[in-house]
């Protein structure tokens, strides 16, 4: 081998040496970066029921907002004094739905989504209907807990 | 007088004595501004080069009372509102300033665009200054949801959740952006440091470049302007022609943006309450209304798409398009006319007037 094609040789392994280096500080630095900005799991307490209020809490023909977890639902006591339960989060787009006495409907005040008492979407643009929850009536209390 | 003449005159002599100031001088003397008819639209770019910085001073001011956090963020700016002094201005004029950077940063687009001044061998100076105006929306977009009142809370929600409609990319966009599944104090950090730390940043180094081209290509001259003989050409020196007339039009922004804070101060609203249900009346800024208000007219399902996810991939595709304009744009690249890209422009603007005002009205 003359000497010319030794320095090429050593030349050529010398770049390959530095560029593999070059990944690897990158992704050495970049890793862990990327690591930090994606956020941590938050260990969820898995809730299943929930404790609404007392039937007095709730108007009768009105709905009012519940913690369950960390998601909202939308608890309704009916004219005919049942009660539903449904997922208070828009299918749409995220936003955060109400009992809309006047039309005896959900509503969804964004872009005016509409849902009938069975969580089902009956007009307007969302494209799912809400999760229904149950509901159970013991003595005065009113017990929220997702459907099996 | 002239004890002030000679303490300035020393001045310059140390640093000239330094870093031999002559070079400098002879090149901002050398600068021309062309003197045509359009002229008028060479002053946006000065105007918006004003609001951003109105926008950084106001901003470093409002840091000193702001406090980000959902327990903090509402409470903190009702006291810049009703207790710090003349706090209600320094927050109206960066709300008023935000909107008219905009305003003004698109006029300047436009301009641009129409004069098409992005042409060979400006391509860069047309992205960066589209770089910076995708930056500007971020900006409004970060800094809507800071005094975290409940209009703010759903606008974001709604906003992170068409990102997260993205395909592929869009999720992790979507929780890169709210710091979690669901907008909460997470997200409000996380924009907060975007708004006053990342979006400053990057946008200070493009800003710097943006200029420093145009610092060495000279101000852009009109197709026609360009082809007539040197001596047909009227042009306005720089220093201190043009400058002294870029400082009047400042001085008169900052005296609109006065009157606009003392008559329309910025709102506060309701506090966000993540268990309330959403207000009536959600709109994005009216900058976003164009893009928000087309994605209504998508059905819910286009064949096998789903209907808004075709409309992002639409818009940014357009965006795409119209940030590499200068490459494709190969006509006026060889210095003939391109009427197509005119009417494009002009289809662009009536597009975003007509949706702008549906989602006004509607």
């Amino acid at each position: 081998m003359s000497d010319l094609d030794s320095n090429q040789n050593r030349r050529s392994f010398l770049k390959y040496l530095l560029s593999t280096s070059l990944v690897g500080f990158l992704a050495s630095v970049l890793y862990p970066i990327i690591s930090y900005l994606n956020p941590p799991k938050q260990n969820e307490v898995e809730v299943s029921t929930v404790l609404a209020g007392k039937v007095s809490d709730f108007e009768k023909d009105s709905g009012k907002i519940i913690r369950f977890g960390n998601k909202p639902v939308l608890v309704i006591h009916t004219e005919k004094d049942e009660f539903k339960a449904l997922s208070a989060v828009c299918t749409h787009l995220d936003c955060t739905v109400q009992y809309k006495k006047e039309l005896g409907l959900i509503w969804c005040a964004c872009h005016n989504g509409k849902y009938d008492l069975n969580g089902k979407n009956v007009s307007g643009p969302p494209p799912r209907p809400l999760d229904v929850f149950a509901v159970k009536r013991q003595g005065d209390n009113i017990f929220v807990s997702k459907k099996a | 007088m002239s004890v002030m003449k000679n303490i300035f005159k020393k001045a310059y002599d140390y640093l000239d004595e330094r870093l031999h100031l002559e070079d400098l001088v002879h090149f901002m003397g050398k600068k021309y501004v062309p003197v045509h008819s359009h002229s008028v639209w060479y002053y946006f770019g000065g105007v918006s080069l004003f609001f951003f910085i109105v926008q950084v001073t106001t901003g470093i001011l409002l840091l000193f009372y702001y406090k980000a956090g959902p327990d903090l963020a509402f409470e903190s700016i009702q006291y810049i509102m009703s207790k710090v002094h003349f706090g209600w201005l320094i927050r109206s004029i960066h709300g008023w300033a935000a909107n008219l950077f905009i305003l003004a940063a698109v006029i300047h687009m436009f301009s641009v665009y129409f004069e098409k001044a992005y042409r060979k061998p400006r391509e860069l100076t047309w992205v960066t200054g589209m770089l910076m105006l995708f930056l500007a929306m971020g900006f409004g977009f970060s800094g809507y949801l800071l005094p975290w009142n409940e209009l703010a809370f759903f606008a974001t929600k709604v906003g992170s959740d068409i990102a997260g409609a993205v395909p592929v990319i869009g999720e992790p966009l979507k929780i890169l952006m709210r710091g979690g599944p669901d907008v909460t104090g997470a997200t409000l950090s996380r924009l907060f440091g975007f708004h006053v730390a990342l979006f400053p940043g990057i946008f200070t180094v493009v800003l710097g470049i943006h200029l420093i081209l145009i610092q060495r290509q000279g101000i852009s001259e009109p197709l026609e302007f360009e082809h007539l003989p040197q001596k047909e050409k009227k042009t306005m020196p720089f220093f201190p022609n043009f400058l002294l007339r870029d400082l009047l039009l400042w001085l008169v922004m900052l005296n609109l943006l006065a009157i606009l804070a003392v008559f329309f101060p910025a709102e506060l609203g309701h506090k966000a309450d993540p268990f309330g249900s959403a207000p009536a009346g959600i709109k994005p800024e009216w900058y976003f209304l164009f893009m928000f208000q087309s994605l209504k007219y998508f059905p819910a399902h286009i064949f096998i798409f789903e209907g808004e996810v075709l409309g992002i991939l639409m818009f940014g595709a357009a965006f795409a398009l119209w940030l590499l304009v200068p490459f494709w744009d190969v006509k006026t690249a060889r210095g003939e006319k391109n009427r197509f890209i005119t009417y494009l422009g002009i289809f662009a603007i009536m597009f975003i007037i007509v949706l702008t005002i549906l989602g006004w009205v509607l």
